[in-house]
């Protein structure tokens, strides 16, 4: 009984929390008060926590390491971008259509290579994702290397914010299921857990499907924040960018993907001011933090304030 | 515990890295009173893939100012650029767009290529602040392709594509009586492609043939697959719209394979870098549209070449004087206005004819491309002669 | 026909250059199973000393390649002790991380401090000689890199191989602590292997400087990615691998572009990678090893 009733009260408070937090920047957002760079800096935020959380399910759960993951988001950027820009449809079927095509790429992806081990899979994915980009650049309907122009500003707070809860909710759900208890046996023990039974490559797809799927998500977000789109954007050195993240924040923890999705782009916003130095400073800033904390901001534990309840329902 | 030491001593690493960073980049960054001062926005790429035309530009842009403020600056005050590096990326430059009009500044200056400048636009639409683009070329940077009309706020003072694309086709059709080129384009950005497809629409308008289409990517230093099979193709024009970087060595490989077909390009190729890694004999008997020569005797030219060689030490590039001739637009633009107000130096730069700039002589139209002259230039022994001049 | 071979000499003069960077690669990756992402920035130091040492200092090119290599066998030493040796107990994905951010610091602190401009390598440091061989067009250059390709990789094969140090590198690329336990200094081992790989790099920079005759910040992303599959294609950890991995990247792109659609080229050449790591996950060198339990 006592279970039950700390169970709805964490999720009330965590709904107390997050409800308060949307319609403080709702309300900042439409009084005018929040500096447009502001805003910029907190939609660059929810789409990262996104690709972050989506892309921490591959690599921190499953133990799979992709380096392709911008690739998804282009999927996803373009689709969505199809759909309203040239198609004229509207916004939310942008998005599922993105998400759809997003985890159908991983599907296709994931279902060949998914069989490969370590770095041999992370150069696999590489190499996919970028076909994905040069395939992009030869396509005349999406204007190649120019890429989508004029893309409408549909992602506003709501849809940001409600993207980056979604993504969050629904993969913290799927670890705390049954399918996440297979998903992280496979990353301690893959024959192990194979020889228990577990279906390891359904569950390696699974998560790779689900993960490219809310990087399609994020990649139509960005779509429609940011204007334009084009292949150049989606590069290696953009998986990089979101592999830094989920390592940052440390493997196999969500909040930890979260804090240092928040904490690298409020870092990226804070060198601005610096622009001769920005990205050496970004480097050092990168390899002091590997060196003291290899494991990660978090290492494998989700963050829990007492006070306030285990927030993301962590099992440690 | 010891965790605890290792977060201290990150946080101490960070703060030491902060503190010295302040101490690089802080010049431009104190806080003047506002009134007497003009501050100019310079988003440009200082990093990532783009970040030699950036610097360029930057550099460009920032001899303009120092010029100005030297001479007393405009309309009594002083320029302050505010120069912030947007990465070669989209939603960086936009980023940044956001965080200096909310330094206010009057207008923005960069970014260079039409991706950025599109990233930037509706922040500098909807903060009624104008931005002066060096060197985005695709024709809808500056009117919307699907209501055709005019963004209100983006200006540029480099040719739009159509424009060189259709010179260089005209040229080789009339001038050098070919009849079937092949192109060779940059195929990883708008530019190379943008004029790469003027071209073809043009020679082919003019009876000529384009016997194939090949591509490089920026960065490539190896063209000599697609180069053998071109040269099997035996075509009497070869079109190359593309940045000197990579341009440069593709004709010095075209020549060693045994290439002599004329070859063509655009803009991009403007730098003394071409010679240098080319090497004259390579670069004979190649053309390229241009808005201006770095040869050129016009005093404001020369005038220009030496204050750029004696600041940094470099020869100015095409994208060095597209920085320079942005800035010297939006003080002309100033002037006109009689304050530093962002809407009326909108209404003013619309209204600019006949600037003289060191790109050439400009007018804006209403699509706010500048309408000027394009020069012809072909390479001498490693000197750039003048071909044609052609008015708008 | 003459056509072909020519695409054929282009191909083999393109994949000695991959080769070459395949092998410093492959070197480093098959002692400490790291994927040193900032292998080709290496390579673009190695290229900036040797363009100051032919300009500044006015050596010739036998001198700048040396002064290159002994200057980034240092700089690898180095590297490795401060980023990388920390990290040799952490997971993997860490020191991959710290890879990538000594790649992005080497770049910018390139740019930082000399811009990003590019720079031109001296033409008169190595006079190009055409040969023309019945309509082919080989140039002095071209053979020069497949040599040097040929001939570093027979070294390092030899030293691998018969050496003190190189069984002492494959005896820490086995097994390190079996390997302490027979009294081979680990770190050591490592730090030799960065130098030599290091020096390597430096080799192939001078390599690309004369060949292209340009050097700049961000000359080794693209030709490290191209090097990188290549290793992984021949076999990753395997010498003679990286070399015919080098040779058939630069073959298949050649082929790509001379014969199919040089729009696709990268493509094509990643689609091959990931065909071969899907029949032959180890690389066509390498082989199988079942995973014990």
């Amino acid at each position: 009984m006592q279970k039950v009733n700390n169970k709805w009260l964490k999720l009330g408070i965590e709904v107390v929390v997050l409800a308060a937090l949307f319609t403080l920047v709702q309300y900042l957002i439409t009084a005018g008060l929040l500096k447009q760079y502001y805003q910029i800096s907190l939609a660059s935020m929810c789409i990262n926590v996104t690709l972050a959380v989506s892309l921490s399910l591959i690599n921190g759960f499953t133990g799979q390491l992709s380096l392709g993951h911008a690739g998804f988001m282009a999927v996803g950027a373009y689709i969505a971008a199809i759909m309203t820009n040239m198609l004229d449809l509207p916004f939310i079927t942008g998005i599922l259509a993105a998400m759809l095509g997003a985890g159908l790429a991983g599907f296709i992806i994931g279902v060949p290579t998914l069989r490969l081990k370590g770095d041999y899979l992370a150069i696999a994915t590489l190499a996919f994702g970028e076909i994905i980009r040069v395939t992009l650049q030869n396509i005349g309907y999406v204007n190649g290397p120019a890429g989508i122009m004029g893309i409408p500003k549909f992602a506003t707070w709501p849809w940001l914010f409600g993207g980056a809860i979604v993504t969050i909710v629904v993969i913290v759900n799927l670890i705390n299921s049954s399918y996440g208890r297979a998903i992280i046996s496979i990353r301690e023990d893959e024959t192990a857990s194979e020889l228990m039974g577990i279906n390891t490559t359904k569950y390696k797809v699974l998560a790779f499907v689900v993960g490219a799927g809310f990087a399609g998500l994020a990649g139509a977000l960005y779509a429609h924040y940011f204007y334009i789109i084009k292949p150049e954007t989606f590069n290696f050195l953009k998986s990089f960018d979101i592999l830094v993240m989920v390592v940052l924040g440390g493997l196999g923890s969500t909040t930890g993907a979260i804090i240092a999705a928040v904490f690298v782009t409020a870092l990226t916003a804070a060198l601005q001011s610096f622009p001769a130095i920005r990205m050496v400073l970004y480097a050092l800033i990168l390899i002091i933090v590997m060196i003291y904390r290899p494991q990660g901001l978090m290492g494998n534990k989700e963050l829990s304030l007492r006070t306030f309840g285990r927030i993301w329902g962590g099992r440690h | 515990m010891r965790i605890g030491k290792r977060i201290a001593l990150l946080v101490m690493v960070l703060f030491v890295f902060s503190i010295a960073a302040a101490g690089c980049g802080g010049g431009t960054e104190t806080d003047d009173p506002a009134g007497d001062v003009i501050k100019v926005g310079v988003n440009v790429e200082l990093s990532g893939g783009t970040a030699s035309y950036g610097t360029n530009a930057r550099d460009g842009a920032l001899l303009a100012i120092e010029q100005i403020n030297k001479d007393g600056g405009v309309l009594g005050m002083q320029l302050k650029p505010i120069e912030r590096d947007n990465k070669s990326i989209a939603d960086e430059a936009m980023s940044i767009s956001a965080a200096l009009v909310g330094e206010n500044i009057v207008a923005q200056i960069g970014p260079l290529t039409s991706g950025d400048v599109a990233g930037s636009t509706p922040v500098m639409m909807e903060n009624k602040v104008p931005l002066i683009a060096p060197a985005a070329t695709a024709a809808n940077v500056t009117v919307d392709d699907k209501t055709g009309e005019t963004r209100d706020y983006i200006f540029r003072v480099c040719f739009i594509d159509p424009f060189q694309g259709t010179l260089m086709a005209k040229f080789a059709a009339e001038d050098m009586n070919a009849t079937k080129a092949v192109i060779y384009c940059d195929n990883s950005s708008d530019y190379g492609k943008g004029l790469a497809q003027y071209f073809e629409k043009t020679f082919t308008e003019n009876g000529g043939t384009i016997l194939a289409q090949e591509g490089f990517v920026k960065d490539d230093r190896d063209f000599r697959a697609a180069l053998t099979k071109i040269k099997g193709l035996n075509p009497d024009f070869i079109y190359v719209p593309g940045y000197y970087q990579e341009v440069a060595p593709l004709i010095k490989q075209a020549r060693e394979l045994g290439i002599t077909a004329p070859i063509g390009g655009c803009d991009g190729w403007d730098s003394p870098d071409m010679v240098s890694v080319a090497g004259n004999e390579a670069l004979n008997n190649s053309f390229f549209t241009n808005h201006y020569s770095s040869q050129d005797k016009d005093p404001q030219v020369v005038e220009f070449v030496e204050a750029f060689k004696a600041k940094y030490n470099k020869e100015p590039d095409a994208f060095a004087a597209l920085g320079y001739d942005s800035v010297q637009i939006m003080v002309q633009g100033l002037k006109d206005a009689g304050e530093a107000d962002s809407v009326k130096l909108k209404e003013a730069l619309e209204k600019i004819t006949d600037f003289a700039g060191i790109t050439g002589n400009m007018s804006i139209d209403e699509q706010h491309n500048p309408v000027k002259a394009g020069v012809i230039l072909e390479f001498k022994d490693g000197q750039q002669v003048m071909k044609t001049r052609i008015q708008p | 026909m003459l056509e072909f071979t020519q695409q054929i000499v282009n191909g083999l003069s393109l994949g000695a250059i991959y080769a070459l960077i395949a092998l410093g690669y492959t070197m480093v990756y098959g002692i400490i199973k790291l994927i040193n992402f900032a292998h080709g920035d290496i390579m673009m130091v190695g290229a900036l000393v040797s363009y100051f040492s032919l300009t500044l200092l006015g050596t010739n090119i036998f001198v700048a390649m040396a002064a290159a290599m002994i200057a980034c066998a240092v700089f690898g030493v180095l590297i490795e002790k401060i980023a990388y040796r920390p990290l040799r107990n952490s997971t993997r994905i860490a020191a991959l991380i710290t890879a990538i951010g000594v790649s992005l610091f080497l770049e910018y602190f390139t740019i930082f401090i000399f811009g990003p401009a590019q720079k031109v390598f001296p033409a008169s440091a190595f006079p190009i000689k055409a040969y023309a061989l019945g309509g082919l067009s080989v140039l002095n250059k071209d053979v020069f890199v497949f040599v040097s390709a040929v001939v570093l990789m027979i070294i390092l094969q030899y030293i691998i191989k018969w050496t003190k140090t190189g069984k002492a590198m494959r005896a820490v690329s086995l097994d390190q602590e079996a390997a302490v336990l027979m009294g081979i200094s680990v770190d050591k081992t490592i730090s030799i292997t960065f130098a030599i790989g290091s020096a390597l790099a430096a080799a192939a920079g001078v390599m690309l400087g004369i060949y292209y005759n340009t050097v700049n910040p961000l000359m080794g992303i693209i030709p490290g990615l191209k090097a990188f599959v290549a290793a992984v294609l021949g076999g990753i950890g395997i010498i003679p691998g990286a070399m015919v991995g080098g040779f058939v990247m630069g073959l298949l792109e050649t082929m790509v572009s001379g014969y199919g659609n040089s729009l696709y080229r990268d493509a094509v050449a990643f689609g091959v990678l990931i065909f071969i790591l899907l029949i032959k996950p180890s690389g066509i060198f390498g082989e199988d090893t079942g995973e014990k339990v």
